[in-house]
């Protein structure tokens, strides 16, 4: 009965008794919720276009912060910084498409995904050549990233919105907002899912599969930048910074891998149940639970939908 | 069906000199010419293995023939690409259906109109002004061919889930919404019953007739071959053996040894 109280009533009561942490929990949760949504972004990006899982995509991340910083050191502004950061996603982009994808049209998916593979050992060695590996600080400063939080009195308590979640939520919402009318509502849209579907077809249609590609890298390399930056910004910029990644799997797993949408709504699923789980639940089970708990909500999901919340129903005619 | 005369002296459009294709030791084409005429449908015909897709993934710039000269609408090019190709006016379908699976019927559709959009991604973007006026005038071109090819019902539908005739339509409402100048047809009756094969000839024929489009096919049902076709071209082994109108083909002795063997 004891456990049983624990698990079902005893969370809730807390809940109940002290609504301000339950608000600043949810707060927290939602923030690492939408930045797991931009990671998982990234992701989805390039598998609608290419049907690739891009085992990359978080070196990408770190490769194009450290660029940024990089830049920055060199002595070049900010913000120019930022810009010569994106050229290098773009010269990124179209390397990749000429040098890893074009060569492997009509592949199996899976010699695609060694690829990924490939580049990101590329890429983890390049980085380290070109900027070293120690841990660098993110120019939050210089990016006009506020610091600092907001105190507010609500629920009989306080409530701290850090000034930095504030700015990450809105940036992170509006990129994925803009990304998702991209993808439904333009002919390039259109042709990135039908170059996903089916190359040859796309092709005979008079879709250039390498202008698509192109597109879809250097967009994701534009999340990866994001990402970056907004993750930076909350600890230091090093190589670890790459297992971000890892946290937009469950995501992934959660939303679809083929849905802009999914990814929004499962980063958000994810980061409030994990925050909400360690909190109320975790010390049950000896605290730390955050680290798996994404998992075991995305592997109830793939027993009721193996498609993701949002992803595309699976169809396969036997 | 009456055999039409065929204009022997009409434009030619697509013109294929001395084409060699081989893939390592293997000849899928040995210097094959033939011409196809503004307004024909002819046939491409052989054995299995004959080189007949091939013949069309070179005509659609899918492969790049080792030797020989194509020239199309009067230009004549060494490499060019699918997409290319595609611009240039020449649409596809495919032996074994290439759709955009996970897409309804009206977008795998529209899929084929994207060459023709022309309005700024921003304006797309927004849904404004002519942007919008374009994609409803799209949309109407589209629906055209949806009510040509009798598919209204089947709209929304997501094309994996259609049985096998049905995508074999969408997939032609795909290459007519690109407006071809040529349509390559590879084998578009193939795994359909007699009723399904009439249907198809009669899209076939209206096309040709009334929008005045080039067809090329391939086609294993010879009773559709000779009835559809104003010409004919027999590969074997990589090599034309024969050409003309159904009539002579018919007769040919050549062609006749070559889909019944001789004895050594």
């Amino acid at each position: 009965m004891g456990l049983l109280y624990q698990i079902f009533l005893d969370p809730f009561v807390q809940m109940g008794s002290a609504p301000d942490l339950l608000v600043q929990t949810l707060w927290e949760g939602l923030v690492a919720g939408v930045l797991y949504s931009l990671v998982a972004l990234g992701f989805v990006l390039i598998f609608k276009a290419s049907g690739v899982f891009n085992f990359a995509q978080g070196i990408m991340v770190v490769f194009a912060v450290l660029t940024l910083i990089g830049f920055y050191e060199l002595g070049v502004p900010a913000f120019l910084a930022v810009v010569l950061a994106l050229a290098v996603m773009l010269v990124l982009a179209f390397a990749v498409e000429r040098l890893v994808l074009r060569p492997l049209v009509n592949q199996s998916d899976n010699v695609l995904l060694m690829a990924t593979f490939g580049l990101t050992y590329f890429l983890i060695g390049f980085g380290e050549f070109l900027f070293g590996g120690d841990p660098k600080v993110m120019i939050s400063d210089q990016l006009l990233l506020p610091r600092g939080a907001y105190q507010i009195q609500m629920l009989g308590g306080f409530v701290q919105l850090q000034k930095l979640d504030i700015a990450a939520v809105v940036i992170a919402s509006i990129t994925v907002a803009a990304l998702a009318v991209f993808f439904q509502k333009t002919r390039i849209g259109l042709a990135l899912r039908a170059v996903a579907d089916s190359h040859r077809a796309a092709l005979s249609v008079g879709i250039s599969l390498e202008q698509v590609w192109v597109i879809v890298w250097f967009a994701s390399g534009i999340v990866a930048l994001m990402t970056g930056i907004l993750w930076g910004a909350r600890s230091n910029v090093s190589f670890a910074l790459q297992i971000v990644a890892l946290k937009a799997l469950p995501v992934l797993i959660l939303g679809g891998l083929t849905s802009v949408p999914g990814a929004i709504v499962g980063g958000i699923i994810i980061g409030v149940g994990e925050k909400l789980g360690e909190f109320y639940w975790g010390p049950l089970l000896g605290n730390g639970i955050e680290s798996w708990l994404a998992y075991a909500i995305a592997l109830v999901v793939l027993l009721v939908r193996p498609q993701g919340l949002f992803g595309e129903v699976i169809i396969e005619r036997i | 069906m009456t055999p039409r005369v065929t204009n022997h002296i009409a434009e030619i459009l697509l013109s294929i000199e001395n084409v060699s294709l081989s893939f390592g030791g293997v000849k899928a084409v040995a210097a094959v010419s033939f011409d196809i005429r503004k307004g024909e449908i002819c046939a491409i015909i052989g054995p299995n293995g004959a080189g007949k897709t091939s013949m069309l993934n070179i005509i659609n710039g899918f492969y790049h023939p080792q030797q020989g000269r194509i020239t199309f609408k009067g230009v004549t090019r060494s490499k060019m690409r699918a997409y290319q190709a595609a611009a240039g006016g020449i649409a596809r379908t495919f032996q074994n259906v290439a759709l955009f699976r996970g897409m309804t019927v009206l977008d795998n559709i529209m899929a084929g109109r994207t060459l023709h959009m022309r309005r700024g991604f921003f304006l797309q973007l927004l849904r404004f002004g002519p942007a919008q006026t374009e994609e409803i005038a799209h949309r109407h071109r589209v629906e055209e061919i949806i009510d040509l090819l009798r598919i209204q019902s089947i709209r929304k539908t997501i094309v994996g889930q259609l049985p096998y005739g049905l995508q074999k339509r969408v997939e032609l409402a795909r290459a007519l919404a690109m407006e071809p100048d040529l349509l390559l047809l590879d084998e578009p009756m193939a795994g359909m019953n007699v009723e399904e094969k009439e249907d198809m000839s009669r899209y076939i024929l209206d096309v040709n007739r009334h929008q005045n489009m080039t067809i090329a096919l391939i086609e294993h049902d010879m009773g559709v071959v000779m009835d559809l076709s104003d010409r004919v071209v027999v590969l074997d082994h990589g090599i034309k053996i024969a050409e003309g109108t159904p009539q002579e083909i018919k007769t040919n002795q050549a062609v006749i040894n070559a889909y019944l063997g001789v004895a050594h």
